[in-house]
């Protein structure tokens, strides 16, 4: 692994280590790039993985404190806990289930196929499925995607048994076991999956594609890494014309250091991301890096969620297994006749009794709940996964008066639904609970959305600077040397799970800034 | 952890019998009557163990499930009471209010009767109740030996997960097609 000095300017700084970080951060070493790469979170290793949801949770979920607002259910129950996502060497793949499907092609242009959605902050974005095709085709081969090139899906389990049955009875067309970054055969150095069943947690074997094992070692095998690891970025620096100079970041031993850099890349997540660009304010930029539009942590999105647990008169085991195991797509089409416009998916999940106790209906006591928990071994579930409106009140914004552990503003998520999302949800309700009972369900739950996985939208690409924060590239618009390279650059959400397409814009956007460095553009 | 019994009758008639005594080393336990379980206590008294474990088991009742798995959460609450002054004084002024709703120890009410009293305070927006009942959904279903009366079986990954151990084992519905889930690889 290499070091690079703290006043070597000619490096890339990549901060967060995830889908995005992680991807960019080895697709820059193999072009011969030096990158350091700052990450808040510590290294664990296949060995430190517990099958153990709150041991788990409390290993690698980012627990540093948030606030919420809104209308959001989240609010209520879990103020301090907007988000369910991770702060290891990794980010979010450690934990992420797999899923990895391509955008529809009217998905990347919503305000010209939607039209004007009132209270919505429609925009096309600057960028083709076509153009992202080939990204898409290596990310799929780079992670191992399930029915891409070669290689068969994987095996259904039980959950997957009862959800196919009530999806073909209910008439459903596309129902299989998904595309999902699992190894259905060995592949890339890494087993096949074992049905471990806690996908969330960790893969014990490495079978999920992960960067912790796959892309961060890769680049560390180049000698073009530094990675540092509890590395907490507090602000990004610039000089006097406004580009870029490099980051102040708060060691392992808590001791404050500044890595100069040649280019910066912001890749920590659509909550943490806006919220270092806007704790990067300065006399030449008061309202945030790379701000001029206004539109840095706006248009939040979270997809619209929520989950259907069915009881079935004779036991299903739904835990053992892939946590995701399956998909219906045929949902996932734009049909206004709906009542909505875009769509969703409904994908087979499960929770062990841990975090079934937590979210199966937060808050709730008595009997009447307990009788529900009593039924675990008989339910089968699924998940509601729907693009959701961008609206420009649904904001992540610095506190004005809660600092985090470095003194540092804390992030305030704000997120009201709008009403296309409640039609879509209401709508994707109906039907997992009638799926369920077209396999027999004896009872049904609908369960309100989990703490955000999919976090979206708040440095979000555009054609025009005035209308977003990021190029076609990622690149800031206000910034030339200053790149986003996370989930926060997406103009609008889609209705697939985000990794695959984080992945492919990293890709496309490592070979941009190669490009752009060799010629001496950046 | 509590020794896990298996009479359900006789912990069904014992429930809500626990008492405290000063054992042998100076610490302070709360066992029921017969000794099949105890737990040590730090900083709560007995009046605060029974109301609060009487709290816990109205909370998130499981009728086949016997005191001893109450009891782990109260063990928890104590410990954290010990850790954080805020927690003990929430908890000694919660104890209060259960104790004082109905002119009977919390423990002694009917289980209607506590539902009662805790609808009332969880309608007040009560920190104490919202702080009880946060840990026993913690504490409670984190338990392993609860976990079992659920049938969920932990942590799979040493018995090599559940590719040869009944991950596709649901009898009553036939098989979908290999297309839409294609055969096991098993190596």
């Amino acid at each position: 692994m290499a070091r690079f000095a703290l006043d070597d300017d000619s490096v890339v700084v990549v901060i967060g280590s995830g889908a995005g970080g992680g991807t960019l951060a080895n697709e820059l070493c193999q072009k011969g790039i030096n990158v350091v790469l700052l990450e808040a979170g510590k290294r664990l290793t296949l060995d430190d993985f517990v099958n153990d949801e709150w041991a788990a949770f409390f290993q690698m979920a980012w627990l540093d404190k948030r606030t919420t607002s809104g209308s959001w259910r989240i609010a209520r129950d879990f103020p301090n806990l907007p988000a369910w996502i991770c702060k290891t060497v990794g980010g979010t793949t450690v934990h992420w289930a797999s899923a990895s499907l391509r955008f529809q092609a009217h998905e990347f242009k919503t305000r010209s196929v939607y039209g004007d959605i009132a209270g919505a902050n429609l925009l096309d974005w600057p960028l083709t499925l076509e153009e992202l095709e080939p990204y898409y085709a290596r990310a799929e081969h780079k992670m191992g995607t399930t029915r891409t090139e070669d290689r068969p899906g994987l095996p259904g389990n039980n959950n997957f048994k009862v959800f196919y049955h009530g999806a073909r009875r209910l008439g459903y067309k596309v129902v299989h076991t998904g595309r999902m970054s699992i190894n259905s055969r060995p592949y890339d150095d890494r087993p096949a999956c074992r049905q471990i069943g806690f996908c969330f947690q960790g893969c014990k074997i490495g079978a999920k594609w992960s960067t912790l094992y796959t892309e961060i070692p890769k680049a560390e095998a180049t000698g073009r890494l530094d990675l540092r690891t509890e590395a907490h970025v507090l602000r990004i620096e610039h000089d006097r014309s406004g580009k870029v100079t490099g980051v102040v970041y708060v060691d392992r031993e808590g001791r404050q250091q500044f890595q100069k850099a040649r280019i910066v890349c912001v890749a920590c997540n659509s909550i943490e991301s806006p919220r270092l660009l806007l704790n990067s304010a300065s006399n030449l930029f008061p309202d945030g890096l790379a701000n001029s539009s206004g539109q840095v942590g706006k248009n939040y999105m979270r997809h619209t969620t929520g989950s259907v647990y069915a009881v079935f008169p004779q036991p299903v085991h739904m835990y053992r297994g892939t946590t995701m195991a399956g998909i219906v797509m045929d949902e996932a089409k734009n049909n206004p006749r709906r009542g909505f416009v875009g769509g969703y998916e409904l994908e087979t999940l499960s929770l062990g009794v841990p975090f079934m106790a937590a979210f199966l209906d937060p808050g709730a006591w008595g009997r009447a709940f307990t009788r529900k928990l009593e039924n675990y071994s008989y339910m089968a579930g699924l998940w509601i996964v729907g693009e959701d409106m961008p609206q420009e009140s649904n904001a992540v914004t610095l506190h004005p008066t809660e600092k985090d552990q470095y003194g540092m503003p804390v992030p305030n998520v704000h997120y009201d639904d709008h009403p296309n999302d409640i039609a879509m949800r209401e709508h994707a309700y109906r039907q997992g609970r009638a799926l369920y009972e077209a396999a027999g369900a004896i009872e049904v739950y609908e369960v309100p959305p989990y703490p955000s996985t999919h976090n979206l939208g708040t440095n979000r690409m555009s054609e025009k600077p005035r209308d977003g924060v990021v190029n076609r590239f990622g690149q800031t618009h206000d910034i030339r040397n200053l790149f986003i390279s996370d989930g926060s650059v997406f103009t609008t959400g889609g209705a697939e799970n985000p990794t695959l397409t984080i992945v492919a814009l990293a890709i496309r956007q490592a070979e941009y800034i190669a490009d752009q460095m060799s010629r001496g553009e950046i | 952890m509590p020794k896990y019994i298996l009479d359900r009758r006789k912990f069904l008639k014992r429930s809500g019998q626990a008492l405290l005594a000063v054992g042998a080393a100076g610490k302070v336990m709360f066992f029921d009557p017969d000794r099949s379980w105890a737990i040590t206590l730090e900083v709560l008294d007995e009046a605060g163990a029974r109301a609060l474990l009487a709290m816990t088991r109205t909370l998130y009742p499981h009728p086949a499930l016997g005191d001893e798995y109450y009891a782990v959460v109260v063990e928890a609450l104590d410990a954290e009471a010990k850790e954080n002054g805020e927690v003990f004084r929430l908890l000694k002024e919660g104890v209060g209010k259960l104790d004082g709703a109905r002119h009977l120890p919390f423990a002694d009410l009917s289980p209607g009767t506590r539902t009662e009293v805790l609808e009332e305070l969880e309608a007040r927006g009560d920190p104490f109740f919202q702080k009880v009942r946060g840990a026993t959904v913690f504490h409670f279903y984190n338990n392993k030996l609860v976990w079992r009366h659920f049938g969920y079986e932990g942590s799979s990954w040493e018995y090599g997960g559940y590719l040869e151990r009944g991950f596709q084992d649901l009898g009553w519905l036939p098989d979908p097609p290999p297309e839409a889930s294609p055969p096991p690889y098993f190596g």
